[in-house]
C-alpha cells in the first residue's frame, strides 16, 4: 500500500528544472530507498513533500489525503519527519534540549506550558542518546559537536518524535562505519515497529542492504522503481548513473583536446 | 552486534539526572539563594539610601529592569531583535494618562491601580503590530519595528484631540510626602519586575520556551519539527508587551507628563537592547545585571551631560568597549571563564565528572572517547547561565 504518493510534481529554479513531472510512491511500512545522481532532484523532492518548497504543479498525498502546499509544521502534524542533507541542529541549545524540541508537541497549547524536561521525556531521550552514544555530551551545546555527532543528533531528534514516516537525506555521510551498521539496525528496528522510511543515500551498499524497495531519479523524474536486485540490473539506472555524465565528460574532454 | 532494545526498561529519574547533569552548572540551591539575596538587597535599597535624588535614580532603574527583562523574554529568546518596544511603552503611558483624565481618577494610589490596564492595552496593541512585523525575518524585522514605532509617534502628534498632540497630556502627581514619594513607584516596579522574571523563567523551562529558542537557532527546522512559529513568536511578543506597557504606565505617573517624542522614542529600545546584550542576551540573569549596572550609569551620563547628546556618545563608546572585551555579554563570558577554570582545576586534581557521565546502561556502539568539542568559528552563547 502506498503511503506517500507524488503525482506529476514540477519545480523549477530559474532555468533549472529540479523536478520535471516526477511521479512516484513510497510504500507503507517499508524502508524506501531513493537514489539518483547528484542534482537529480532528490532533496528538492523531499523539500516539496515536507512543505519547504511549493511545487509549480502536481500533488502530494499522504494516506490518500492531499498535503500539497501545507506548511512544514502541518506536514509534521500529518506524521512526516525529516532530516536534512546539510545537517541542521540547534547550535546554541544543548544536546538534550535539541532532542526535546521535537518530542511530543501534539497536546495543544496547554502541553506547551508544561516542562520540556519531564521525567518521562527525559527517560526517552536518555535511551535515544545512549543509542547514538551522545549521553556524555547531553549538557554540551550542540554547536560544539563534531559533524558526525551532529548528524547523529539530528537523526535522534527526529526519531524521538516518533513520526509515522521518517525521511532521511543522506544519513550515512560522515558517520563512521561501525555506527553506520548500527544506524541500519536501528532503522530496521523502528521499521519493524511500523515506521515507514524514505532514505536518500549515495552509499549503494548501505541502500541495497537496507531498503526493501528502491526508486531511482534522474533529471527530476522517476525512472524506475522496484526491489534492490531489479533496480541494480536495470540498464536505465546504469545509463543514468554512468551514461549521460560520462558522455558529457567525454565531450568536454574532446573539446579541450 | 548488539541489537538495541526498542522499548527500554524504564529508567530511574536519578539515573537520568546523573547522566544529564551539567557538571559545571551551579546547583539550583546556589542559584536560588543568589536570586533571593539579590532581591532582598533591592528591596532594602531605598530604605537604606533615602536621599530622594538617589531613590529617583533607583526608581528609573527599576523601570528599566522591568522593561529589559520583558524585552529579553521576546527578543532574547526568539532572536528577533525588536527596536519597536517603545510602541508598548508609549501605549502604556497614554493609556494611564487618558484613563486618569477621562475617568477623573484622583491623583495617588488610584493611578497606580490602572497599571494592569496599561499592560493589557499594550498587549492588545501587540497583536496587530505583531501580525504585521512578524511576517518578515530577522533583519527586516528590526527595520520594520522602528518604522511602526515612528508611525505611532506620528499618530500621537497628529491626533491632538485625543493625545494632546505635541503639548502632551498631564498626569497629576500623587500628593505624597516628598520623603517617601519615590517608594511606591520603586516597589510596584520591583514587584512587577519579579513577576516578569518569573514569567521569563517559566517560559525558559516550558516547551513553549524551548520552541522559541529553536526558532532563534533555526526557524525553518523548528517549523519542520511541528512548532507553530508565528503563533509562538506572537504570544511571546504579547507577554513582553504587557510588561513593557506597565513600565510605560509607571513612567507616566512618576514623571507626570506624556509627550509623543518621549513615549514613542527609538532610544528606549536602544537602552533595552544594550542592557540585554551587555548582560547576556537570552539568559535569565543577563538582562537583570545589564539593567542594574547600566541603568544608573545611563542616568548619570544623562544628568551630567544631558544638555548635549554627549552622553549618548560616551555611552556608545562604553558599549563598544564592552562588546570588544566580552563579546557575548557579561554573564555568558563569565560563565564560560568559570567553566574552563573549573575544568582546569579538575584536570589538575584528577577529580571531576568527566569519567562518570558515560552511560553504564548503554549497550550502544563504542564511539571511542568523545572528541574535545571543537571551538566553533562563531562564538556560541551558553544559555541559562
Ligand atoms: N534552492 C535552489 N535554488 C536553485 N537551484 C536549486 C535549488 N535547490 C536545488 N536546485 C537545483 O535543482 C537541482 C536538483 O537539486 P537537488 O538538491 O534536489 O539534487 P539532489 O538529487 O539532492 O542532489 P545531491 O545528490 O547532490 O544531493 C540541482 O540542479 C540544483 O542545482
Ligand atoms: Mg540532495
Amino acid at each position: 500500500m502506498s503511503l506517500i504518493e507524488v503525482q506529476d510534481i514540477a519545480k523549477a529554479y530559474g532555468g533549472i528544472r529540479a523536478l520535471d513531472g516526477c511521479t512516484m510512491t513510497f510504500e507503507s511500512g517499508k524502508i524506501n530507498g531513493l537514489i539518483g545522481p547528484n542534482g537529480s532532484g532528490k532533496t528538492t523532492l523531499f523539500n516539496v513533500v515536507t512543505g519547504y518548497e511549493r511545487p509549480d504543479r502536481g500533488q502530494v498525498a499522504v494516506n490518500g489525503e492531499g498535503i500539497t502546499g501545507l506548511s512544514p509544521d502541518k506536514v509534521f502534524g500529518r506524521g512526516l519527519g525529516r532530516t536534512f542533507q546539510l545537517t541542521r541542529i540547534f547550535p546554541r541549545m544543548t544536546v538534550v534540549e535539541n532532542l526535546h524540541v521535537a518530542a511530543q508537541r501534539a497536546g495543544g497549547f496547554r502541553s506547551e506550558l508544561s516542562r520540556w524536561s519531564s521525567t518521562e521525556e527525559r527517560s526517552k531521550s536518555k535511551e535515544v542518546l545512549d543509542f547514538v552514544g551522545l549521553t556524555r555530551l547531553a549538557a554540551e551545546l550542540a554547536g560544539n559537536l563534531s559533524y558526525g555527532q551532529q548528524k547523529l543528533l539530528e537523526f535522534a531528534g527526529i526519531m524521538i518524535a516518533e513520526p509515522q514516516v521518517i525521511l532521511l537525506d543522506e544519513p550515512a555521510g560522515g558517520v563512521n562505519p561501525t555506527l553506520l551498521t548500527h544506524l541500519a539496525t536501528r532503522i530496521q528496528a523502528l521499521n519493524g515497529q511500523g515506521t515507514t522510511f524514505v532514505v536518500v543515500e549515495h552509499d549503494m551498499e548501505f541502500v541495497m542492504g537496507l531498503c526493501h524497495r528502491v526508486c531511482v531519479m534522474h533529471q527530476g523524474r522517476a525512472i524506475c522503481a522496484g526491489d534492490p536486485e531489479t533496480v541494480r540490473a536495470d540498464p536505465m539506472v546504469l545509463e543514468a548513473y554512468l551514461g549521460t555524465d560520462m558522455r558529457e565528460i567525454d565531450d568536454a574532454e574532446a573539446e579541450v583536446v | 552486534m548488539a541489537v538495541i532494545q526498542a522499548t527500554p526498561e524504564l529508567l530511574r529519574p536519578s539515573d537520568i539526572d546523573h547522566a544529564f547533569r551539567d557538571p559545571y552548572a551551579l546547583s539550583s540551591r546556589t542559584r536560588g539563594i543568589s536570586w533571593v539575596g539579590l532581591f532582598a538587597i533591592l528591596a532594602a535599597f531605598p530604605l537604606v539610601f533615602t536621599n530622594p535624588a538617589v531613590t529617583s535614580v533607583a526608581v528609573f532603574t527599576m523601570f528599566f529592569l522591568l522593561a529589559t527583562v520583558a524585552w529579553n523574554l521576546f527578543s532574547g529568546y526568539s532572536g528577533y531583535i525588536s527596536i519597536g518596544h517603545a510602541v508598548y511603552y508609549g501605549l502604556g503611558q497614554y493609556t494611564v494618562a487618558l484613563l486618569v483624565l477621562h475617568l477623573h481618577i484622583a491623583a495617588g494610589a488610584g493611578e497606580l491601580g490602572v497599571l494592569p490596564l496599561a499592560g493589557l492595552v499594550a498587549a492588545a496593541g501587540a497583536v496587530p503590530v505583531g501580525l504585521l512585523v512578524l511576517r518578515v525575518r530577522r533583519h527586516t524585522f528590526i527595520v520594520l519595528t522602528i518604522a511602526v514605532m515612528f508611525i505611532f509617534q506620528l499618530l500621537a502628534f497628529n491626533f491632538p484631540s485625543i493625545t494632546g498632540g505635541s503639548t502632551g497630556l498631564n498626569v497629576p502627581p500623587p500628593a505624597w510626602s516628598p520623603y517617601s514619594y519615590n517608594l511606591p513607584f520603586y516597589y510596584v516596579a520591583l514587584g512587577t519586575a519579579i513577576l516578569a522574571l518569573l514569567t521569563s523563567w517559566g517560559i525558559r523551562r516550558s516547551k513553549f520556551g524551548l520552541g522559541l529558542l529553536a526558532i532563534r537557532d533555526d526557524e525553518d527546522r523548528a517549523k519542520g519539527l511541528g512548532i507553530k512559529v508565528t503563533r509562538a513568536k506572537l504570544i511571546a511578543l504579547v507577554i513582553s508587551a504587557f510588561y513593557v506597557g506597565i513600565a510605560g504606565g509607571l513612567y507616566a505617573v512618576f514623571v507626570g507628563q506624556v509627550f509623543p517624542q518621549f513615549a514613542f522614542t527609538p532610544f528606549y529600545d536602544l537602552y533595552l537592547a544594550v542592557f540585554s546584550f551587555v548582560g547576556g542576551l537570552g539568559t535569565l540573569a543577563g538582562p537583570v545585571l545589564g539593567a542594574l549596572v547600566l541603568g544608573p550609569l545611563q542616568q548619570y551620563f544623562e544628568i551630567q551631560f544631558g544638555a548635549t547628546t554627549l552622553y549618548l556618545i560616551i555611552y556608545g563608546v562604553l558599549f563598544i568597549l564592552i562588546l570588544l572585551l566580552l563579546p557575548r555579554g557579561v554573564v555568558p563570558s563569565i560563565s564560560d571563564r568559570y567553566r574552563s577554570m573549573l575544568a582546569a582545576h579538575w584536570r589538575k586534581t584528577g577529580r571531576g565528572p568527566a569519567t562518570q557521565g558515560g552511560s553504564s546502561l548503554s549497550q550502544g556502539p563504542a564511539t571511542g572517547p568523545a572528541p574535545a568539542p571543537a571551538m566553533p568559528a562563531e562564538p556560541i552563547v551558553r544559555e541559562g547561565a
